[in-house]
């Protein structure tokens, strides 16, 4: 599903962003990126949606191979993921079911079938009644539930969340985090980078430990029983 | 193709202002370049107008038959730079010179003979009206043995000549100059919808739209805005001809021809400032 081999990546003015990365993560596994800010995780996540390519090694993904696609194929590669972000990033002047919808009309999905879909996941996500409103007018967790609808809506196989729950107060963290493990057992892959161990803690999925660029524990190799079941 | 059009005519509704602003920019800069292209249109017919008055009289000599005289005309006729030469007789010269210089009336009705002498007065055909053309029938007149004395205004032929070259380089000159800040400007502004419109396009990228779904309202809602700047701007242009028609100095609006094509080169700049804009904009993201 994700594949990382001897992954290598050094940014033009940065330095080195990855050391020796290496994982694998598989079909409907949830797996935790941890790691202080600026040790690598975001980088990680960039690479499986080919926002950067690595500067040597493989990063496969879902049948793509990131560091030789042609910039054609990058869109394609996406509509196989889901991406959330800490900042949301929905459009301002469409409501929550445009910019699911939105997602939908870029993928060249049948017209007619896109607000039965929309509303689909909207009601997944648990927001089918705020469908009209504009992101001002709904809470930060609410925001970031209309984002992972549109994540959701082109059911993709792995769902990239990035901090999810940085920009939220502690009960819109548990609504979300909930939210993301019931999408994973309903069979989507969730990769979710945070620094909020306490939510790590929580539940008993693989960890992905990252510090400096460098893979300094994995749950699925150093304890291979503990917690992670399906790695 | 429905999504594109839908999404270029959001994107209308949804910065009516910015749009505005678009719209109102290339319109006026296409407006300068129209009116750039008036005062070119205006001058270029003044010219023509006196261009159509270069004129060269072959004087006969005094008794030339009437015969030779007329198959000596047909033969000018049949030179391919002239456009017409016609036969004045000495009576009708000297009607002429009745006719035309009240001043010396009295001096010419005493007269108990006519001395002016005939002509064959030769008009150029358009295009033929410089000074190398001009010499050059003149020169061809003067061999025909009937011809006394062959008379053009040399020198106003020359200033004239001068002048028509000084109007196209100035023209050339200056229009191209114009047309240039007309397509920075409209680049600019083109590029200025496509900034403000960052993040969406981020988005976009993000959810898996490809450059071309991406692109493709951004080309239409440009050429739109070059489409509706250029009609303003011929608006803008024919107002402003009325205007100086009603208060200055009667002059000439464009041909539909030429009004069409300011519209087409602000539609086409507005398509390929976007092509640009966007294709630049998606390269570096």
């Amino acid at each position: 599903m994700i594949k990382f081999t001897n992954v290598f990546k050094t940014y033009a003015k940065g330095g080195l962003a990855l050391k020796d990365v290496s994982f694998h993560i598989a079909k409907g596994e949830f797996a935790f990126l941890t790691g202080h800010s600026g040790a690598g995780k975001s980088t990680v996540l960039k690479l499986v949606y080919a926002d950067e390519r690595p500067t040597s090694g493989a990063v496969r993904v879902s049948g793509f191979t990131v560091a030789d696609l042609p910039p054609r194929d990058v869109p394609h590669l996406r509509r196989r993921l889901g991406i959330v972000f800490q900042d949301f990033r929905l459009l301002e002047d469409r409501t929550a079911e445009e910019n699911v919808a939105f997602a939908l009309e870029v993928t060249g999905a049948r017209r007619s079938a896109i607000p039965a879909r929309v509303m689909r996941v909207l009601t997944q996500v648990g927001l089918a009644a705020k469908a009209g409103a504009y992101p001002r007018e709904l809470s930060g967790g609410e925001q970031q539930r209309v984002a992972i609808a549109r994540a959701l809506v082109n059911e993709p196989q792995v769902l990239l969340a990035d901090e999810p729950t940085g920009n939220l107060d502690e009960r819109a963290t548990r609504g979300v985090f909930q939210l993301l493990r019931d999408i994973n057992a309903s069979g989507t892959a969730v990769v979710m980078a945070t620094h909020d161990l306490e939510m790590v803690r929580s539940a008993p999925y693989r960890v992905i430990e990252l510090q400096e660029g460098a893979v300094v524990y994995d749950s699925a190799v150093d304890e291979p029983t503990a917690g992670d079941a399906q790695a | 193709m429905t999504l594109t059009v839908r999404e270029a005519l959001l994107a209308f509704r949804r910065a009516p202002l910015l749009s505005a602003l678009s719209v109102t920019t290339i319109a006026f800069s296409l407006f300068v370049l129209g009116l750039f292209g008036l005062v070119a249109v205006n001058l270029r017919q003044a010219l023509r107008g006196v261009a159509e008055r270069v004129e060269i009289v072959a004087y006969l000599l005094p008794g030339t038959p009437i015969e030779t005289v007329l198959l000596g005309e047909q033969d000018i006729e049949a030179f391919p730079e002239v456009a017409s030469a016609a036969h004045i007789s000495e009576d009708s010269a000297l009607a002429r010179a009745r006719r035309e210089l009240v001043e010396f009336r009295d001096l010419l009705r005493e007269l108990e003979r006519n001395p002016l002498p005939a002509s064959i007065e030769v008009k150029l055909k358009p295009g033929y009206q410089d000074a190398t053309n001009v010499n050059a029938v003149a020169e061809r007149l003067r061999g025909f043995g009937f011809v006394d004395d062959v008379r053009f205004g040399r020198d106003w032929v020359e200033k004239l000549d001068k002048l028509r070259r000084l109007a196209a380089a100035v023209g050339v000159v200056v229009g191209a100059a114009f047309a240039t800040v007309a397509v920075i400007i409209i680049g600019t502004t083109i590029r200025m919808a496509v900034l403000q419109r960052s993040r969406e396009i981020a988005i976009m990228r993000l959810v898996g739209a490809t450059d071309g779904f991406i692109r493709r309202p951004f080309l239409l809602q440009g050429a739109l805005k070059g489409l509706l700047g250029g009609l303003v701007a011929i608006g803008l242009s024919y107002a402003a001809y009325a205007l100086i028609n009603r208060f200055l100095i009667e002059s000439s609006f464009f041909t539909v021809t030429q009004a069409l094509g300011i519209v087409v080169f602000g539609t086409v700049i507005g398509l390929m400032g976007s092509l640009l804009s966007v294709g630049r904009h998606l390269r570096r993201v």
